[in-house]
């Protein structure tokens, strides 16, 4: 049977990981490609690098990053942050990444998703939408949540898979950071309504949080940042403990 | 030893290069025909769509030169659909070693079926030496929209809705629908395997 995946997401910047990660059983933390290798091995089901580079050289510094990184690291990876272009893409997935994931840049340019999956096919184009609840909806906003706009999460969801995106990675601004769980409603519309698979993200704090993510709102991974990298939540026991309680999971 | 992977037109083959490139092994990326030919261990990889593939593949020849190939291939996701005698995907004929056809994943009535299946599936009934010391229902990683139906060439199967062929051997010819390039320490050793034969 497909199994949930368990998503760990690395913040980069100028080709280093950001936010306070520590741990004592690597050389360098600051590492993505080691830190990236350590997660491969915990059990991590797929990993997502997202670059917030805001200089020039991003693009050559990220692409010699993605060759490290599939260089060193046996399963599979989506980047993203700031990729507008067919031409961002394909230097990416030659360099090897197995999937890249737009946001703005999409929903500012539609017809760049329908371009990437006739391009690479849509198996390859994660579309990220990250989204916040008021005035009685989930709204889509832009530019990581800096810029709100008037659109549904859920009809910007699937007007993007009828042009193509292969996997959709939602993450909730009211939960993110809350360690409150994961927005069950707007995450289960999603994922009981499109024909692609949803990664959850946003809010998880325990491992029950994960289970409901999966049993309740029926999403196809979970996508986690800080309690991965703080060790509040280690890999292998969040996995041992979701096959425990019947989530049906790789080991 | 040479282990050759075969270019075309079908997805990005660096992840394969470095699978390879970790096993200790120089993956030498060509059309060649005679380079191909010689080598010891051939590798046909693909991702993208079967007959934009297939006739890149017949413009250049490269479907004979696969065809009669006596030495060990291993063709991996659209690779080893290409190696099946018929693909649903643009009603398109393939290269034909595997007796079997390849058809498009149907979600049923009363559930949504996630078109492409992407991510880990475990696979069973593994009898070839592909899997030695690979255990029973070992995790793989899948991206795919079409499967290549069971028939006698099975060495593996997956359920995805139904059962289907995860794995194919006959004669010199073997071939998985699973990248064993991201498929972590389980997928290195099938790629050992091959390059072992």
């Amino acid at each position: 049977m497909l199994t949930k995946r368990i998503i760990p997401c690395l913040d980069i910047k100028d080709g280093r990981t950001v936010k306070g990660i520590n741990f004592e059983n690597i050389r360098d933390a600051g590492d993505p490609v080691e830190l990236g290798a350590l997660y491969a091995a915990q059990g991590a089901d797929e990993l997502v690098f997202l670059d917030i580079t805001a200089t020039n050289e991003r693009r050559k510094t990220l692409a010699e990053l993605v060759i490290d990184i599939a260089r060193h690291i046996n399963i599979p990876f989506t980047v993203g942050g700031g990729i507008s272009s067919v031409a961002d893409v394909s230097v990416l997935l030659q360099s090897g990444a197995d999937k890249i994931s737009v946001n703005t840049s999409a929903f500012k340019n539609p017809e760049l998703i329908d371009q990437l999956s006739r391009e690479f096919g849509s198996q390859c184009i994660v579309l990220a939408i990250d989204t916040r609840y008021e005035d009685g909806d989930w709204y889509v906003y832009l530019n990581g949540g800096r810029v709100k706009t008037t659109v549904k999460a859920f009809d910007w969801a699937k007007e993007a898979v009828d042009r193509g995106a292969g996997e959709i990675l939602l993450t909730s601004m009211n939960n993110d950071g809350t360690k409150k769980g994961f927005a069950l409603d707007i995450t289960a519309q999603l994922a009981q309504n499109l024909n692609v698979p949803v990664i959850a993200s946003g809010g998880a704090g325990t491992m029950e949080h994960f289970q409901e993510v999966f049993d309740t709102a029926q999403a196809d991974a979970a996508l986690a940042a800080s309690i991965f990298h703080y060790k509040e939540i280690e890999i292998p026991a969040l996995k041992t403990f979701l096959y425990n309680n019947g989530v049906n999971i790789r080991f | 030893m040479k282990t050759v992977i075969v270019k075309y037109n079908a997805g990005n083959i660096r992840s394969l290069q470095f699978a390879l490139e970790r096993l200790g092994v120089n993956g030498i990326v060509t059309d060649d025909h005679e380079e191909i030919r010689t080598a010891d261990k051939v590798i046909f990889p693909g991702v993208g769509e079967a007959s934009t593939a297939m006739n890149y593949l017949k413009e250049r020849n490269l479907d004979k030169v696969i065809a009669d190939l006596k030495q060990p291939v291993l063709g991996i996701c659209l690779g080893m659909q290409l190696l099946c005698k018929y693909s649903e995907e643009n009603d398109t004929p393939c290269i034909g070693v595997f007796d079997t056809e390849v058809k498009r994943f149907q979600s049923p009535v009363e559930n949504l079926l996630k078109i492409p299946q992407i991510g880990w599936n475990n696979i069973a009934g593994l009898h070839s030496v592909l899997f030695e010391h690979v255990p029973e229902n070992s995790y793989m990683y899948f991206v795919h929209s079409y499967y290549a139906a069971l028939c006698s060439d099975t060495v593996a199967i997956t359920n995805y809705v139904i059962n289907y062929s995860a794995a194919l051997q006959k004669d010199n010819f073997y071939a998985v629908q699973f990248h064993p390039e991201k498929s972590a320490e389980d997928g290195a050793r099938i790629i050992q395997n091959f390059l072992n034969i």
